[in-house]
C-alpha cells in the first residue's frame, strides 16, 4: 500500500493523542513576529532581484537591519554589499564604527561620496539644508545606485518616523530617475511583493516598515546589537544654534560669534554633524534610553534640522529620490 | 556595582517582559468621506497619549485647518502634500500606537469609490475592520461595500463605530436602529463577529474616555474593545505548508531551505513531501542564527535542512504527507481588479502565489459582484475596482488551499507581464481538477473505461469512510460542510442501512469515488474494526479525533483532517483490475 494512505491511517487514529498541539496554536512574541516579517522581506528581495544592496546609514535602524540580514541568510554570509553615502560631514565615531563593524561581520562595504559637489565646497551653511542634502545625499545616492547597477536597495526607514513615510509601501517603486510617485504606488497585499521592474527602474525595500522606535530599542537590547557610542550620553563640546544643540568637533564647525560649552548630551538619530541636534540626557545604557523614551515622548526626527525646514519637506525630498 | 543600578536593571527586565507579552492587533479603518475617520484616528492617537508632542505642535501651527475646533485631529493623520491640499486621504497609511495592554497597527484606508483597491490592501493583513457610520446618514451603499470587502478578505472581527452621536442628541434610539440595520447587513455577508459602539470622534465620547453624554451605553469604549477583542488566529492546522523562498548554500556541506511557515508545526524528524516533485524526506533540523530550533510554526521564518539530498528550489513547497494542499492548474478565485486596463478572458498574466510566479490566464468571468447591491452580474470584462468570481488556468500547477483555510496559500496577485503593474489580487475558492479540456472530445472517441484515477481527477479527492457514532446532528452538519468544500459526499444513516448491509454496499460507494459518512449508534470495537477494514487508510473514526461535541469549531477541525483525502494524485489510487 502506498505511503500516503499509511499517513492517513496514522492521522485518523493517533491525532489528539501525542499531537494535540495543532489545536492550541503556539505563539511567538510580537517582536519575534516583526523579526520574522523582516526576514521574509529580506529573503524575498534577495531571491528576486538581480543586484540588491543595503543602504547602510550606521544608525540604530541600520544596525537592526544588518542583524536581521545576518539572521535571514545564516549560516551563509550577507549576500549583498552595504552602501554608505558619506557626505563627509558624518561624525568621526560613525565612520570608525562603520569600518570596524563591517570588517567584523565580514560584509562588503561600498562608501560613496559626491566628490564633485564637495570639491565645489558644498556645505549646509552656504547652501541651506535642503540643497545640501539634495547634492550630498540624494544625488550621491542616485549616482551610487546607478554606478553599481543596483536594482533593489534596502533601507531602514520605518513608517512611524514621519507622516509621508506612513504611506510608503514595503516595496517602494522608483522610476528611472529614482523618484517616488506617491499617487501611483503599486497596491501591496498580504506579504506578496511585486518585484518586476524594467531596465533603469528600481525598488527601495523597507524591511523595518512596521517597527516603531521602541521596537528598535527593545530589539537592540535583547539582541545585544552594537551601536555607535554617540547614542549614549557623554560630555561633548556643543553650541546652541537655532534652538538645537549641535556638537562641535573643531573650530571650523563654528559660525562667527558662536562659543562652545561642555554639556552631557546624546543623539536620538545620527546624521551629519552640523544638522543633527543632540538632546540633553544622562542616559548612558540601552535600558536608560528606553526609560527616557517612554517617559518623555518626542518624535526622534525633531532633532534633525532638515524635516522642519519647510512643512512637508520630507515628502519633497522623497519625491526627488531621497530615502 | 551599586544597589541602585541593580534595582534599575531588575525593574527594566520585568518591564521588558511585560511589554513583550503584549499582543499585536492589526486593524483597518473604512468610512465614506467626511464620516470622521481622520478625526477618530487622530483622537485615538491623541487620547491614548501616543501623539508625540512635537508633531502636535507642528499641527497647531499648520496653515490649513479644515475644521472649526481648536485642534484639527485629522491633520495628524493626513500625510501627503497633495492630500492636504485637496483635503482628502487618498492612499493607505499605516499608523502605530500602543497602550499598556496591546500594540496596534492601523491600516488607514480611504473611503472613495475609486479606491476599493486601497481598502482591499489594508484589509489583507488585518485582524479587525473598523467601519464608520455617520449617525446622521445611516447605513449607506459605501457601508455595504466596506463590509463586503472586509468579509471577502477574511477579516474575522468588525467594529462598527457609529459616529457623530453629538449631532443626534446622543440618542439611544438612533444608535439601536443603526445597529439593527448593520446587523442585517452583517448577517447577509456572513460576518461573524460584529460589535457596534456609539461615539463622537469630535467630542471624544466613547473613543478612549466614556464621557457623560451616553449613560445608556454600557458596552466597552472604542479603545477598550480594541484592547480586549480576541485576536482570532488563522485556522490552526496540522497541515504543514512551507513555501521555499530561497536556498542557502554557503558551501557544499550545507543546503538549507529558507522560507516562512505558512501553516502547521514543523519538528525535526517529521515526514515531508516536496511539491511538485512529490519526493519524500524528513526534517533534519530547523536552523536559525540563534541555534537549532525544536519546532517552527507561523509566523516564523526559518531555514530547514532535510535528511535526504532532494533538489528543491524557490517556488517549491514542503508539505505534510497526510495533509497535502490542492495541486492544480485550474481553479476559481475571487478577484479584485486594480488597473485602468480592463481584465478580459484569454489575456495572459503573471500570477504570483507564495514564492511561485507562473503564467496564468483568466478562462471566464463567472460573475461580477456589484459591491453596492451585492447582486451578481454577468460581465465580459473587469473594470478598475471590480470584484468578480473568475476561473483561472495556470501554465504549471499551484499548490494551494482555499483562502478561507489559509490566507497565505490561498492568495495571489496578478502582474502585467509588460508594464509590471500589480493588476489585481485573488483569493482562491475552489479547485477545478485538470479534466475539462478532454471531456468534450471524449464522447466522440472510442470507448475508454472510467477509472478510479478519472474519478479522482474529477472529484479532487479519494473515496473515504467517516464513522460518526451517536450524533446524527454532527453527521448532517459535516455532510453540508464537506459538500460546500467540494467533496462528493453522501450521508448514510445506520437506520436505513444496518452495519451488515453497509459492509456489502461500501464497495460500490468506493468505486463511485464517494466520501461516505456513516452515522449510527455506538459500535462495539469488533464491529468498528470490521468497518474500518472496508476502507484501509481512508477510514476516519471521529471518536479518535477527540473533538468535543459542544466545540463550535468541531466541523472545521474535522474538515482539516479530511483534507488528507486530497493527497497528491499518483499515490494510492486503487484502480480496479489494474
Ligand atoms: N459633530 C461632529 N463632527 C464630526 C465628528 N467627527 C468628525 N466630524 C467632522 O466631520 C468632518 C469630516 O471629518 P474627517 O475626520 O475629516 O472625515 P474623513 O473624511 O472621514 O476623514 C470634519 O469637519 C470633522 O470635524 C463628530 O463626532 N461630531
Amino acid at each position: 500500500m502506498a505511503d500516503t494512505s499509511k499517513e492517513a491511517v496514522k492521522t485518523s487514529t493517533t491525532n489528539g493523542g501525542d499531537r494535540p498541539a495543532s489545536l492550541t496554536p503556539q505563539k511567538i512574541n510580537y517582536l519575534r513576529a516583526l523579526e520574522a516579517e523582516s526576514i521574509h522581506i529580506l529573503r524575498e528581495a534577495v531571491a528576486e532581484f538581480a543586484r540588491p544592496v543595503m543602504l547602510y546609514s550606521i544608525g540604530k535602524d541600520s544596525s537592526v537591519m544588518l542583524r536581521l540580514a545576518q539572521k535571514a541568510f545564516f549560516p551563509g554570509k550577507i549576500p549583498f554589499p552595504l552602501l554608505h553615502i558619506d557626505t563627509s560631514y558624518k561624525f568621526p565615531e560613525m565612520v570608525e564604527f562603520r569600518d570596524r563593524y563591517a570588517r567584523e561581520i565580514g560584509a562588503e562595504l561600498i562608501v560613496h561620496k559626491n566628490q564633485e559637489a564637495l570639491d565645489a565646497g558644498a556645505n549646509p551653511f552656504v547652501l541651506g539644508t535642503q540643497k545640501c542634502c539634495g547634492l550630498l545625499k540624494t544625488k550621491s545616492l542616485l549616482d551610487a545606485l546607478a554606478e553599481g547597477d543596483f536594482t533593489a536597495a534596502f533601507g531602514g526607514a520605518r513608517r512611524d518616523e514621519e507622516k509621508s513615510r506612513a504611506k510608503e509601501r514595503v516595496y517602494s517603486f522608483r522610476d528611472s530617475f529614482g523618484q517616488w510617485d506617491p499617487k501611483n504606488q503599486r497596491p501591496e497585499l498580504w506579504n506578496i511583493f511585486n518585484s518586476r521592474i524594467n531596465k533603469g527602474e528600481s525598488i527601495r525595500v523597507f524591511p523595518l516598515s512596521n517597527w516603531t522606535e521602541a521596537d528598535v530599542w527593545f530589539y537592540i537590547y535583547l539582541e545585544k546589537i552594537p551601536i555607535v557610542p554617540l547614542y549614549f550620553a557623554k560630555e561633548h563640546n556643543v553650541v546652541i544654534r537655532g534652538g538645537s544643540i549641535v556638537v562641535a568637533y573643531d573650530k571650523w564647525d563654528l559660525l562667527p560669534g558662536e562659543k562652545t560649552q561642555r554639556m552631557v548630551v546624546r543623539m536620538r538619530s545620527l546624521g551629519c554633524v552640523p544638522c543633527t541636534g543632540a538632546i540633553r540626557s544622562t542616559a548612558d545604557t540601552v535600558p536608560k534610553i528606553i526609560e527616557e523614551m517612554i517617559s518623555f515622548r518626542r518624535s526622534e526626527r525633531e532633532n534633525r534640522v532638515i524635516d522642519h525646514d519647510e512643512e512637508g519637506s520630507m515628502e519633497i525630498k522623497k519625491r526627488e529620490g531621497y530615502f | 556595582m551599586s544597589l541602585a543600578a541593580n534595582q534599575e536593571t531588575w525593574g527594566f527586565e520585568s518591564f521588558m517582559e511585560r511589554n513583550l507579552e503584549k499582543d499585536l492587533l492589526r486593524f483597518t479603518t473604512a468610512g465614506s468621506v467626511d464620516d470622521g475617520k481622520s478625526t477618530l484616528i487622530g483622537r485615538l492617537l491623541h487620547d491614548s497619549k501616543s501623539v508625540f508632542e512635537d508633531q502636535m505642535a507642528a499641527v497647531k501651527k499648520s496653515r490649513i485647518n479644515r475644521s472649526t475646533g481648536a485642534v484639527d485631529f485629522s491633520l495628524l493623520t493626513d500625510g501627503l502634500r497633495a492630500e492636504r491640499e485637496q483635503g482628502i486621504t487618498i492612499d493607505v497609511a499605516y499608523r502605530y500606537f500602543e497602550t499598556p495592554r496591546r500594540k496596534f497597527i492601523i491600516a488607514d484606508t480611504p473611503g472613495h469609490e475609486q479606491y476599493t483597491r486601497n481598502m482591499a490592501t489594508g484589509a489583507s493583513t488585518a485582524n479587525l475592520a473598523v467601519i464608520l457610520i455617520d449617525s446622521t446618514k445611516g447605513v449607506l451603499a459605501q457601508t455595504r461595500r466596506h463590509t463586503y470587502i472586509a468579509s471577502l478578505l477574511g477579516i474575522p472581527n468588525v467594529l462598527v463605530a457609529i459616529n457623530k452621536m453629538d449631532l443626534v442628541d446622543y440618542s439611544e434610539g438612533v444608535f439601536l436602529k443603526l445597529q439593527r440595520d448593520f446587523d442585517a447587513l452583517a448577517k447577509q455577508l456572513a460576518v461573524a463577529h460584529v460589535v457596534a459602539i456609539p461615539i463622537s470622534a469630535l467630542a471624544g465620547d466613547n473613543v478612549v474616555e466614556r464621557g457623560a453624554h451616553m449613560p445608556w451605553y454600557r458596552g466597552p469604549t472604542f479603545l477598550e474593545h480594541l484592547e480586549t477583542v480576541p485576536i482570532r488566529m488563522e485556522t490552526p492546522s496540522d497541515a504543514v505548508r512551507f513555501p521555499v523562498q530561497y536556498v542557502i548554500r554557503p558551501d557544499a556541506s550545507f543546503r538549507g531551505f529558507a522560507g516562512p511557515v505558512a501553516s502547521g508545526v514543523i519538528r525535526p524528524g517529521d515526514p515531508v513531501v516536496s511539491l511538485p516533485s512529490e519526493r519524500k524526506s524528513r526534517v533534519k533540523s530547523i536552523v536559525t542564527f540563534d541555534g537549532d530550533a525544536p519546532e517552527a510554526f507561523p509566523p516564523m521564518s526559518v531555514t530547514i535542512t532535510l535528511e535526504d539530498e532532494i533538489d528543491l528550489s524557490r517556488g517549491d513547497m514542503l508539505v505534510s504527507p497526510a495533509h497535502p494542499p490542492r495541486v492544480s492548474r485550474h481553479f476559481d478565485a475571487m478577484v479584485v481588479w486594480f488597473n485602468a486596463e480592463p481584465a478580459e478572458p484569454g489575456k495572459s498574466y503573471l500570477l504570483k502565489h507564495t514564492s511561485r510566479t507562473v503564467r496564468a490566464k483568466a478562462l471566464q468571468i463567472h460573475y461580477r459582484v456589484n459591491v453596492n447591491t451585492l447582486v451578481q452580474e454577468p460581465v465580459s470584462s473587469l473594470q478598475m475596482n471590480d470584484i468578480a468570481y473568475v476561473e483561472f488556468e495556470t501554465v504549471s500547477p499551484l499548490f494551494f488551499d482555499p483562502y478561507t483555510q489559509n490566507r497565505i496559500t490561498g492568495s495571489f496577485i496578478l502582474i502585467d507581464p509588460i508594464s509590471n503593474a500589480t493588476l489585481g489580487a485573488g483569493m482562491i475558492r475552489a479547485d477545478l481538477a485538470d479534466q475539462t479540456v478532454a471531456d468534450k472530445d471524449r464522447i466522440t472517441q472510442e470507448y475508454v473505461p472510467v477509472t478510479a484515477t478519472d474519478r479522482y481527477k474529477r472529484h479532487g479527492h479519494f473515496p473515504g469512510l467517516i464513522l460518526v457514532e451517536d450524533n446524527p446532528g454532527l453527521a448532517a452538519r459535516l455532510e453540508r460542510a464537506l459538500f460546500d468544500d467540494h467533496f462528493e459526499v453522501f450521508h448514510v444513516s445506520g437506520d436505513a442501512l444496518p452495519l451488515s448491509a453497509m459492509e456489502s454496499q461500501y464497495a460500490s460507494f468506493e468505486s463511485a469515488g464517494l466520501v461516505v459518512i456513516y452515522s449510527c449508534a455506538a459500535l462495539a470495537p469488533d464491529a468498528k474494526r470490521k468497518l474500518g477494514a472496508l476502507a484501509p487508510g481512508r477510514f476516519f473514526d471521529l471518536s479518535d479525533l477527540q473533538v468535543s461535541e459542544d466545540d463550535p469549531d468541531a466541523v472545521r477541525k474535522i474538515l482539516s483532517h479530511l483534507q488528507s483525502l486530497r493527497a497528491v494524485a499518483g499515490d494510492g489510487i486503487r484502480n480496479k483490475g489494474n
